[in-house]
């Protein structure tokens, strides 16, 4: 997937100016980047989710505007932040909509399959018959990658799924992020306000500022004193534990 | 299951009994004319309200949106109302027209405008609904005033199955078809009740599915407003009280809300019936008290419970699914 010259305007401010970079493939991507630097709107711009005023988003040669939106949920998943159901749906009814793009209404044994091994994958085999407003933060949203991993897309696409997590449940689903990637082969793009988890658990990471990338790299190339600071505007130290830059702010 | 069959046949003893005291010939004859036409429509009217109201709640986001309180009864009895004024000869059919356009009309200005808008609080969407039927009711009663069509409107103003008889009443089988259409397309309708993203993530195309559910729904409400008049509050709380104990997944949930929809009605008709024999109460009246008493506490109930959903979802909560840009101006501040 490569995206060029990028744009996104909203009341006349430029939200994504001219943004290019391309995914590596099979790998973990962040967008890490202040309040209001464009970060999730490229996120949206190249899941569809958002229409851009310029630039092309390249998936798999085709742009993705010319995607069948069916067809592209077969390659291709989303979480965003406003995924919060209301709905009274049991854990196994949520993830069998991940399912939808294959065979719409009709659940087929071959998806029972797969929505068992997603359930399973996902650790929520007990609790898969539970109605999920009752479940805890970290549960759901389990339940919700749950659906993405049945959804079985090469591309998977996380607008901030640490949020509202405490740490116990945050970093859990940092590993879950990093299984999604080594185990299953997925390519995932998130977006994280949490540097330090994008340093330990990705491969790369996305700079955004001032809805322009202010550094695309490898963790260790981003990860610097100086690039950071330049960033956020604030003192960084970093780190190493691990083998892998951590970064304190003050 | 067993208990709504077993209701029905009920149903039918009870009309078959009272079809008795007119002698054996003209017994089978009024049942044929008057009692099995008012049961067909009563059970008609209670899976149809019942269904309209929830793919309504469901498309919406919000257990209080329906037909009563998302302005589609007032709608479609404005409808009937240009129908009255404009095609004086109108046949039911004419009518039912009508009130289909308005109906469907209606509903799509009221969800266009909660969609503008976005409410913090989950029960400001029905009242902007009732506001909005009210300016509508209030529309219409000030024509009807204005042409001398008070008399002729009222009927269509309070629900009654007094004057379902056959040949007026079959345009109401209409909501057959269209609440298996509604069944067909339920998976739909749930995973666009899941927001605006999550069904684009899906590949359902958002916009489209919003606006033929709700197109389906208010056809349903019209075509039983124009044979038996408003019927409030079955659409509100037949559903809820159906997804309290069944879940929100439609396919699920459907039947049994159809079921529970026809049993209630048929129940409320036979208490206007006997109430007062042998006069008969407009059978409004009689859903109106229980629907509200169950009304008030339903709304108890969501508010108890509803506490811990409204607070985690507050910046979406209320609205009827959020855009994304809403979240990423969010994201600005």
């Amino acid at each position: 997937m490569k995206v060029t010259e990028l744009t996104k305007q909203y009341d006349g401010k430029t939200v994504v100016d001219s943004v290019s970079f391309e995914i590596p493939k099979g790998k973990v991507l962040s967008l890490i980047g202040p309040n209001g630097a464009g970060k999730s709107t490229v996120m949206g711009i190249i899941s569809r989710l958002i229409a851009r005023d310029a630039g092309l988003v390249d998936f798999e040669g085709q742009d993705i505007s010319r995607w069948k939106s069916k067809e592209l949920s077969k390659r291709l998943a989303i979480l965003t932040q406003s995924n919060q159901i209301q709905m009274k749906l049991t854990v196994r009814e949520l993830v069998a909509f991940g399912r939808f793009p294959y065979s719409g209404g009709r659940i087929t044994a071959e998806d029972e399959a797969i929505i068992d091994q997603a359930i399973t994958y996902m650790e929520l085999d007990e609790m898969q018959d539970r109605f999920i407003d009752e479940l805890s933060g970290g549960q759901r949203q389990r339940a919700m990658i749950a659906m993405v991993i049945a959804q079985d897309t090469e591309f998977v696409l996380l607008d901030e799924p640490t949020n509202n997590l405490d740490i116990y449940h945050a970093t859990n689903m940092m590993k879950i992020v990093r299984r999604l990637c080594d185990e299953l082969g997925k390519t995932v793009i998130l977006v994280l306000h949490e540097i330090n988890y994008a340093a330990f658990y990705s491969d790369y990471i996305c700079a955004f500022a001032d809805g322009k990338i202010a550094k695309f790299g490898t963790v260790k190339e981003v990860m610097t004193r100086q690039t950071l600071s330049q960033i956020y505007k604030v003192d960084f130290e970093i780190m190493e534990i691990e083998g892998k830059p951590l970064s304190i702010y003050y | 299951m067993i208990l709504s069959i077993w209701s029905l046949f009920i149903g039918v003893i009870d009309v078959d009994l009272s079809g008795l005291l007119s002698g054996n010939l003209e017994q089978l004859e009024i049942f044929l004319i008057s009692r099995l036409p008012r049961l067909l429509a009563i059970l008609c009217t209670g899976v149809g309200m019942s269904v309209a109201g929830l793919i309504m709640q469901q498309l919406c986001m919000n257990k209080f949106v329906s037909p009563t309180t998302g302005a589609t009864i007032s709608s479609a009895q404005f409808g009937i109302l240009l129908a009255l004024l404009f095609m004086p000869n109108s046949t039911l059919w004419g009518r039912a027209l009508f009130a289909f356009a308005a109906a469907i009309l209606g509903t799509w200005i009221f969800v266009w405008f909660i969609q503008r808008i976005q409410f913090k609080d989950v029960v400001m969407v029905p009242l902007v609904g009732i506001m909005f039927g009210n300016v509508i009711g209030g529309i219409t009663n000030y024509l009807a005033y204005q042409f001398d069509m008070t008399q002729a409107l009222s009927s269509w103003l309070v629900g009654h199955f007094s004057l379902v008889v056959r040949g007026r009443f079959e345009l109401v089988y209409l909501a057959v078809p269209l609440v298996i259409l509604a069944f067909v397309f339920a998976n739909h309708f749930n995973i666009v009740g899941m927001g605006k993203d999550f069904s684009r993530n899906l590949g359902v195309p958002y916009n489209l599915v919003l606006f033929a559910g709700l197109s389906i729904a208010a056809m349903i409400t019209a075509s039983v407003v124009v044979v038996v008049g408003s019927i409030s509050y079955i659409g509100l709380i037949v559903p809820n009280v159906v997804a309290m104990f069944k879940g929100d997944r439609i396919r699920g949930t459907l039947v049994d809300t159809a079921l529970f929809g026809a049993v209630f009605v048929l129940v409320c008709d036979m208490i206007a019936r006997t109430v007062i024999a042998p006069y008969e109460l407009p059978i409004e009246l009689i859903v109106g008290i229980i629907g509200s008493i169950l009304f008030v506490g339903l709304l108890f109930y969501r508010l108890r419970h509803g506490r811990k959903a409204v607070r985690l979802g507050a910046a979406h909560a209320g609205g009827c699914a959020a855009p994304i840009a809403q979240a990423e101006r969010g994201d600005g501040v």
